[in-house]
């Protein structure tokens, strides 16, 4: 009888590990289906034109069908609208993300820094298509148009509150030993910050900087109200742009050009994961 | 650079996010104020008209407000059954081994890929799947959006919650043990009751995620304007509307779906608030 509770107990021991153990690898198999997938569907479109070619016409694509071959064009004129828009919000985003984030880590027990603290939350959690009503309200509206300017904006909006965040983490967790160090030999609060703890922070900054990155490349939301896009490759920054993500919603449906959005996809997603890993990478290395 | 100098820029730069704060709440309020009067507040929320007729505009926000809250509820049910094993397996049963180590990178890489991709995916591999299982005529709606907002997010609830299942003291868990407990029941006698409170709340901020996503949902969930009435039928979720209007909108149907922004906003805030509460009483207990 005991015996047999015992029996029992074990074999329930027994289930939970296995049901644990198979539920948990059943999660990285969207992964791979998505990996896969994108792969597989995308891998033929990567060629020169692709990077070098604005997206063709439905017209041009259904004729290259027709005829069997590879649809012509690419997604140039996304990659350059990304590379533009993107730039823009890292040169705002990121010193203004860590003179911020020095702010709070400085100035931990103030009230006013508590309030700061609190809203960088606050706007973390902002849902992105919020971000693109209010870049289309402050930017879009005034300026008379879409334009890449409001497209950055609406991206160093949502960049951030991550670079706050890894500024002030990382600057949090460096020994006082360092800054009271830099005091003693007589610098003062600026320059040990800008010479000593801030260099030494450079490695988790850096690597928000970068995840800060990878989580808004392929944001689409906030671009779709404020860059717009544009079919052709454009470098002025006060008129709608195209984006990457952006040609993927707007082709997406498009049973012409279903083949480029694969090639898009993959280019987006080598992009956004490598960018993750490296990030990762980095701060193992630099932690230890 | 003197201390005074310093201490003004970092200032500066620290009002950024107040400003913003500021920002969002008054452009979201006097762009939404439109609707508000036009139709009154609580009419808004609860009438679930949405046609353009010129001259007999009528908007509610009823059934984007039930399509968000289906989507959300249905994605969290979905995603508990993986996330929890997850959690346990990386905080508890391979706690520090390498099998741990790349689980969590996977999760990871899963947060880490884009919304439009995890929609495009979902187009053209599940809502086939859900064709010719015969569950939905058209592929689309709230069950298919879900299921992909389901394993979107799993990784944030489920690298919150090993965080919390890692933080219960060994010596609780080796008494059980002492009293020839099973590992079975350790974890659910003892890390479920200590780390019940923070797993919950990385739930919690989970909905948080879940409820302003955007392009997964609005490619998958169907787009039609009125009021679910199963999880099969189409809808259209509260961001889900707003992408797919926005661009066309003007005048008071702008006004409207501003109104659902602003929405959106609050409820998120609130939840993402009671969630940063919950883990910060977890993390001190």
């Amino acid at each position: 009888m005991a015996n047999q509770k015992i029996k029992h107990r074990l074999a329930k021991d027994k289930l939970m590990l296995w049901t644990i153990c198979i539920f948990a690898t059943l999660t990285a198999v969207p992964l791979f289906a998505i990996l896969g997938e994108v792969l597989l569907r995308g891998y033929s479109q990567l060629s020169w034109s692709f990077f070098t070619e604005p997206t063709p016409t439905a017209y041009k694509a259904m004729k290259a069908i027709e005829a069997g071959e590879p649809i012509p064009g690419g997604i140039a004129n996304g990659i350059v609208g990304t590379m533009i828009i993107l730039s823009m919000a890292v040169v705002v985003a990121v010193p203004v993300g860590i003179l911020c984030g020095t702010f709070l880590a400085e100035n931990r027990k103030k009230r006013f820094a508590k309030i700061v603290s609190y809203l960088t939350d606050l706007v973390q959690g902002i849902p992105s298509v919020i971000i693109g009503i209010i870049t289309y309200i402050w930017i879009v509206v005034p300026m008379k148009g879409y334009s890449a300017i409001a497209g950055s904006v609406a991206l160093c909006i949502m960049m951030l509150p991550l670079i706050i965040r890894s500024t002030e983490e990382t600057l949090k967790i460096l020994p006082a030993s360092l800054k009271e160090a830099g005091l003693a030999l007589g610098g003062n609060k600026a320059r040990v910050m800008m010479k000593v703890q801030l260099p030494a922070a450079f490695g988790g900054i850096f690597t928000g900087v970068l995840l800060a990155i990878s989580r808004v490349i392929g944001e689409t939301a906030p671009l779709m109200f404020t860059a717009l896009g544009c079919s052709f490759i454009r470098w002025s920054i006060n008129k709608p742009i195209s984006a990457v993500p952006l040609l993927i919603w707007e082709f997406f449906n498009d049973p012409h050009l279903q083949e480029l959005i694969w090639g898009a996809s993959l280019f987006l997603l080598i992009f956004v994961l490598t960018l993750n890993l490296t990030a990762k990478y980095l701060a193992k290395k630099w932690n230890q | 650079m003197n201390d005074k100098l310093y201490r003004t820029i970092l200032f500066i730069a620290a009002l950024t996010i107040p400003i913003v704060c500021g920002g969002v709440v008054y452009a979201l309020i006097t762009d939404a104020y439109d609707a508000f009067e036009h139709f009154g507040f609580f009419r808004f929320l609860t009438s679930s008209e949405w046609s353009y007729t010129e001259g007999a505009e009528q908007y509610g926000a009823l059934p984007f407000i039930t399509g968000t809250l289906l989507t959300t509820l249905l994605a969290l049910l979905f995603c508990i059954p993986f996330s929890l094993p997850v959690a346990f397996f990386v905080g508890e049963y391979f706690k520090g081994s390498r099998v741990a180590s790349i689980l969590s990178t996977v999760t990871d890489l899963l947060a880490g890929i884009p919304s439009i991709i995890y929609g495009l995916w979902g187009f053209y591999t599940l809502r086939p799947v859900i064709i010719t299982l015969n569950i939905s005529p058209q592929g689309s709606g709230i069950l298919t959006a879900s299921l992909v907002l389901a394993i979107m997010i799993v990784p944030y609830a489920a690298s919150l919650s090993a965080e919390f299942i890692k933080m219960v003291p060994n010596d609780l868990k080796e008494s059980a043990y002492s009293l020839g407990a099973t590992r079975a029941e350790v974890v659910r006698k003892i890390i479920f009751p200590v780390a019940g409170s923070g797993i919950f709340s990385s739930y919690i901020l989970a909905i948080g995620r879940a409820l302003g996503e955007t392009m997964t949902v609005t490619m998958l969930i169907g787009n039609t304007n009125n009021i679910p009435t199963s999880i099969t039928s189409t809808g259209n979720s509260m961001a889900s509307i707003i992408a797919n209007q926005f661009g066309e909108a003007d005048g008071l149907r702008l006004s409207s779906l501003i109104a659902i922004g602003l929405i959106l906003f609050l409820i998120t805030a609130v939840i993402n608030m009671i969630g940063k509460m919950m883990i910060k009483r977890a993390r001190i207990s």
